[in-house]
């Protein structure tokens, strides 16, 4: 893989590697496919720069990130944070999943009681026909 | 009555869906908002191009243009008449941040095609253009008299950006 991030020297092994695991995180808004850890760009180059300072300075990556998304908005993150404009964003395939189980549920349980039904009416049939029976049979034993 | 919309509601909801990715389809990804808009302009504070300080907070109290661009940037040629028509009129200060570009590079682009800016800040590293979100150039700032950014337009400035900005120098205006 390409790697620039690794071609960057005199860095502290621990910095380097926080570097590393932020900048795969952080979009890189010139080459939108690409993380910052990934690309050459001129603007990569130079918010790794700025992510390296920062963190030389003890920032953590949280306040880097919020570094990042105060100048160049959300999308330069990979990952959507968790916030209420994006609660659909999170929420929502879990909120489909439980509107289509409960739709679900409610199809098979009508379904249920559709044959429940079904039986009895066959039932009551039953009774209606034995009823003419007896009725055609009390008929033509007057005659 | 009920069972006919519960075989509706799946519909309209694909429909929903289906207007929402075509108009995702439509949307430039390039286009990107910017976090700056409504909100106060980060403080330059530079060396221009002839060796003057240059600080963004003396220009409060009136409205103003920052225009990113290079040397190096071939949209940058495209607006430049446009800057060129908009700084003959003198009506806000013109500000161009040289971003991330040779010195002698900007003063010969400039000396070749004409300066339309009121001062030309200098930032090689592009730490101020980190600050505005600036992610290609050219990209054009307008910031009010309140030193708040109003507009921002990413690459070359055409009509639309000019009407906009009309519209702003009209409100300003009759604030005053």
């Amino acid at each position: 893989m390409n790697d620039p991030v690794s071609q960057q020297s005199g860095i502290m092994p621990e910095h380097h590697e926080r570097l590393r695991q932020l900048s795969t995180e952080l979009r890189c808004l010139v080459c939108q496919n690409q993380s910052i850890a990934e690309s050459n760009a001129g603007l990569a180059v130079d918010l790794r720069q700025q992510a390296l300072e920062q963190i030389q300075a003890g920032k953590s990556d949280a306040d880097i990130r919020s570094y990042m998304v105060e100048r160049y908005g959300e999308f330069i993150l990979y990952k959507p944070a968790y916030s209420a404009s994006n609660a659909v964003l999170w929420g929502g395939p879990f909120l489909l999943l439980a509107l289509v189980l409960v739709l679900l549920v409610r199809g098979l349980r009508r379904r249920n009681r559709a044959v429940a039904t079904e039986a009895l009416t066959a039932d009551a049939g039953d009774v209606l026909r034995r009823a003419k029976l007896e009725e055609r049979y009390r008929r033509e034993s007057h005659d | 009555m009920k069972r006919k919309f519960l075989i509706v509601l799946p519909i309209l909801f694909l429909v929903a869906l289906a207007a929402l990715l075509a108009r995702g389809l439509q949307s430039d990804p390039r286009h990107l908002e910017s976090t700056r808009i409504g909100r106060p302009a980060p403080v330059i504070v530079l060396t221009t191009l002839d060796g003057q300080s240059f600080d963004s907070r003396t220009l409060t109290g009136q409205v103003w243009l920052l225009n990113v661009f290079a040397s190096w940037c071939s949209a940058c040629v495209i607006e430049h008449p446009a800057l060129l028509q908009l700084a003959s009129q003198q009506r806000m200060p013109l500000v161009g941040l040289a971003y991330k570009d040779k010195i002698d590079d900007t003063r010969g682009w400039l000396f070749e095609r004409g300066n339309p800016y009121s001062s030309v800040p200098v930032d090689l590293d592009g730490r101020i253009g980190i600050e505005y979100g600036v992610y290609g150039v050219p990209e054009t700032f307008v910031i009010d008299a309140a030193g708040i950014v109003r507009l921002r337009h990413a690459g070359p400035i055409d009509n639309k950006f000019l009407a906009q900005l009309e519209a702003i120098l009209a409100e300003q205006g009759e604030k005053k």
